[in-house]
């Protein structure tokens, strides 16, 4: 039996879904043209949405949560009703109000308070936009923790709230003609039909049957008068009815009319008494936006995710196995294993698409950032967003707000002109800050872009000297210069903002991107604005590796963090001193420490000869640069993570595995563990003993 | 619904605590014997999930000589632990003849590589004797306990401390 918590934890599913609602709907009303001329439909379906959320947490007495989607309610009801005017004031009150209320949902849901003196102001404005309009309401000076306010589920739950849920009562007078049941027909199954378009109430009229010596088991002598609750209007009705219609009476009555009438043609007199109308379950059992979703574990999921993996690769074991053994000439065995192998390859894309979310609550969480930034920083911004249906996988999504939170915040803090910079350049007041997300060749690319002033590339430049992050007289392109802002420690805010501007910047948001295995890449245009991209890979469990060859092991690094790969000439090497133990290859006029993956690991106690060895120059965050040494590079592939830790634990310069199509195992190595160990070593190396690899 | 299933009276069942289990199910151990070299171990049988061939695994960078690397049971990444080196017989030269016991230790999946299986036999707890402390005995752990059995002595293995010790990093 679900227990109370599996309760509120549905409950608070549900509000994220209502939340959803809420936000398209005010969408909706904010970008229509004419603001006055907003689809009821649309209001509707705003005042579902919060009056659901009112009527569950009444349920679990979250009294703040209550209070507030009540004050909300009433304004939302005076514009359901006509009184109120859809105006750009009003959209962007119950645009903060809705960010409120899903403040009120978070606290209810972590069970904290949010300060007392929160949403005051917004009490304030929505009652003020009652009172403009002349509107009582009563909750105009209960302040919002003024406890157990009146508040229940009859508020305001009439007739008229089912009209607008798209409830209808309706009564239906079904009377067959006695030769109902020789045409095969049975009024069962109408019965069941009708059932499964409401809750129905049907009550057999038995006044003509005769006593049980005289009946005539073919012939029927039942009439009903059936009640029926639902959305639905009386063209379902009568399409239950429509293989029966000439073999029957049938009379349908809207109950919102008509409060008892039983049809007139019916023996209805010694029918029993119409039983009271079922109390109005409310709106807030009719679900907004109906998706058929399922919710399941992720636990489960995951598994199938795995087990959907190990069948790829049997599929490809078994295919070279029939290969080894010269068999793959025989046609019958050839297409049934390429029909296998299609079959495992669209199983394991469905598969993996069940973990893909569409980003589209995490772009109106954006939304919501957007206004708090906009205030704060004083601009006027205009917020776009393209490609909300895009597909990406949940632990991404969860695991980006947070980077993109502060990309949007540095678009509209940085990016963005002041709104008298704008109007001299020429551009409209109001900014615009653009969220886009696509599929872009087996990635998702997520984009943030505004229509500033670009990058200030001169002061970039003098602030990164002026730090000490470059030489004074260094010459940097312009890709150079944008990429030293996500060196860490730099900001250009001249100023400390409450937005940015605390030196925690986009390196931290770099980094974040670059655990999800991604890239975050930034073109600007003086004078035109600038975009941040974030390309990631479709999901978590997948990672973008090379496959490499050291000492006779096959392992893997993620691509995501190779600058470059090169066979170098002899000339490009240097030896430094016995002391240092170590290479540098000259790249680009720049000396970079040469890592024998081989000695590293521990397989091989010499390095690979200088000329044999290809080189992949990897890179941190943090601008730290190696260069590893292997014996040879194989190929790019898709690899399928594994975790190493729970069998066995951390292993060094590892980050974890993967399964090739051989069936074999290959390490990932960690390139932010290597450059970090290399650093260390390269300060401590000249006073080990055992120094590994010599050349 | 929970008020009716506790109005209903409850039914009278037997009373089964009175009958003891049997003497000997709960006083035996089933164990599974192995051979390492040319010595008899055993192990409980609890611990044991299946018995496969060797295949060769993926070495792991700075890991325990007796820890050969990963291998891959059926999409599960599997350490793979060379008994022999762990209890100083000296280090196997696996080839395919060669066997892995795929045991469940402390929450972990790990594959021990012996010479062979031999049987499952059925001890009597009684049987085991503690294993007396050795001086001088080269390092590794010493078997949990010993049994003498009519073909000769056996010895009990907690495959847990055959793992590598708890934080085994490379020291940087």
């Amino acid at each position: 039996m679900a227990s109370v918590s599996d309760i509120k934890e549905t409950f608070f599913q549900e509000c994220d879904d209502l939340l959803e609602a809420l936000n398209d709907g005010l969408i909706q009303i904010g970008g229509q043209g004419s603001p006055t001329e907003v689809d009821s439909e649309t209001i509707n379906a705003i005042f579902r949405a919060v009056h659901s959320i009112k009527g569950g947490a009444a349920a679990f007495r979250f009294n703040a949560l209550v209070d507030f989607a009540h004050a909300y309610e009433n304004t939302l009801d005076a514009m359901r009703a006509g009184r109120l005017g859809v105006t750009q004031d009003l959209s962007d009150l119950l645009q903060r109000a809705a960010d409120h209320l899903a403040d009120h949902v978070r606290a209810a849901r972590t069970g904290e308070d949010l300060a007392p003196s929160s949403g005051t102001d917004l009490l304030a404005r929505l009652s003020a936009s009652l009172s403009n309009q002349g509107v009582s309401n009563n909750q105009d000076e209960a302040p919002p923790e003024f406890a157990p306010l009146a508040l229940s589920f009859d508020l305001g739950l009439g007739l008229g709230d089912d009209t607008l849920s798209g409830r209808k009562k309706w009564r239906i007078g079904f009377a067959p003609a006695a030769g109902f049941l020789e045409s095969g027909n049975d009024p069962v199954h109408i019965l069941r039909e009708l059932a499964g378009l409401g809750d129905l109430d049907a009550r057999p009229n038995l006044n003509r049957l005769p006593a049980l010596d005289d009946l005539d088991p073919e012939i029927l002598l039942l009439d009903w008068q059936i009640d029926l609750e639902g959305a639905l209007c009386e063209d379902d009705i009568r399409q239950a009815f429509d293989f029966v219609a000439d073999l029957c009476k049938l009379e349908i009555t809207s109950l919102q009319e008509v409060t008892f009438a039983a049809p007139a043609h019916l023996p209805a007199s010694d029918a029993p008494p119409a039983a009271p109308l079922p109390s109005v379950t409310g709106p807030a059992t009719a679900a907004p936006t109906p998706r058929a979703s399922l919710r399941v574990d992720t636990d489960h999921v995951d598994r199938l995710i795995n087990l959907v993996g190990e069948l790829v690769i049997n599929q490809s074991v078994l295919s070279r196995s029939v290969h080894e053994a010269g068999l793959a000439g025989q046609p019958t065995l050839a297409a049934g294993l390429s029909d296998l192998r299609n079959l495992s390859r669209e199983i394991q894309e469905g598969v993996m698409s069940i973990r893909a979310q569409p980003v589209k609550p995490l772009f109106q969480r954006m939304a919501r950032i957007v206004r708090d930034a906009s205030d704060l920083a004083g601009k006027r911004v205009e917020f776009l967003t393209l490609g909300e249906g895009t597909d990406v996988d949940k632990t991404v999504i969860e695991q980006l707000v947070d980077p993109l939170t502060h990309m949007v915040r540095n678009a509209i803090d940085h990016g963005l002109e002041t709104p008298e910079a704008r109007l001299a350049a020429g551009k409209p007041e109001a900014g615009k800050v653009r969220l886009s997300a696509a599929h872009r060749s087996g990635r998702v690319v997520i984009e943030v872009s505004d229509d500033g002033g670009g990058i200030n590339r001169p002061k970039v430049l003098h602030i990164a000297q002026s730090k000490g992050l470059i030489a004074p007289d260094a010459t940097l392109s312009d890709a150079d210069i944008d990429a030293l802002l996500f060196l860490p420690g730099f900001s250009t805010a001249s100023s400390v903002t409450s937005l940015s501007g605390r030196g925690v910047g986009l390196d931290v948001v770099k980094s974040a991107i670059r655990r999800l295995g991604g890239r975050l890449t930034v073109a600007s245009t003086p004078g035109q604005g600038t975009t941040m991209s974030i390309s990631l890979p479709l999901t978590l469990a997948v990672l973008d590796g090379m496959v490499i060859e050291v000492a006779g092991e096959t392992m893997v690094v993620p691509i995501a963090a190779i600058a470059q790969t090169l066979q170098p000439a002899p000339d490009e090497i240097d030896h430094l001193g016995m002391g240092s133990g170590g290479m540098v290859v000259r790249l680009r006029d720049r000396f970079i420490p040469i890592v024998d993956l081989g000695c590293l690991l521990g397989f091989r106690n010499v390095a690979i000869a200088p000329d044999k060895m290809v080189l992949l120059i990897v890179e941190t965050d943090t601008g730290a640069i190696c260069a590893l040494a292997v014996d040879a590079i194989h190929d790019q592939q898709q690899v399928v993570i594994k975790g190493l830790e729970a069998n066995y634990g951390r292993v060094p310069f590892v980050a974890a595995a993967t399964i090739l199509g051989n069936g074999r195992i290959a390490l990932i190595l960690d390139p932010e563990d290597i450059i970090g160990f290399d650093a260390k070593a390269q300060a401590t190396l000249s006073e080990k003993e055992d120094l590994p690899c010599l050349p | 619904m929970s008020a009716m299933t506790s109005a209903m009276p409850e039914p009278n069942r037997p009373d089964i605590s009175r009958s003891e289990p049997p003497q000997s199910a709960a006083n035996m151990m089933e164990v599974v014997t192995f051979r390492v070299g040319d010595q008899e171990y055993c192990v409980d049988i609890m611990v044991v999930r299946e018995i496969r061939g060797w295949t060769l695994p993926t070495s792991l960078p700075h890991a325990p000589p007796y820890v050969l690397g990963v291998m891959n049971l059926r999409g599960t990444v599997v350490p793979l632990v060379d008994v022999s080196a762990r209890l100083d017989l000296g280090p196997s030269s696996p080839d395919p003849r060669h066997v892995v016991i795929i045991a469940m230790v402390a929450e972990q999946i790990v594959g021990f590589l012996v010479s062979a299986v031999s049987r499952v036999l059925s001890i009597p707890r009684s049987a085991i004797q503690p294993a007396p402390e050795l001086a001088g005995r080269p390092s590794g752990p010493s078997p949990a306990g010993l049994i003498a059995t009519p073909e000769g002595l056996l010895r009990l293995i907690d495959m847990g401390a055959l793992l590598p010790p708890a934080g085994h990093r490379i020291s940087a």
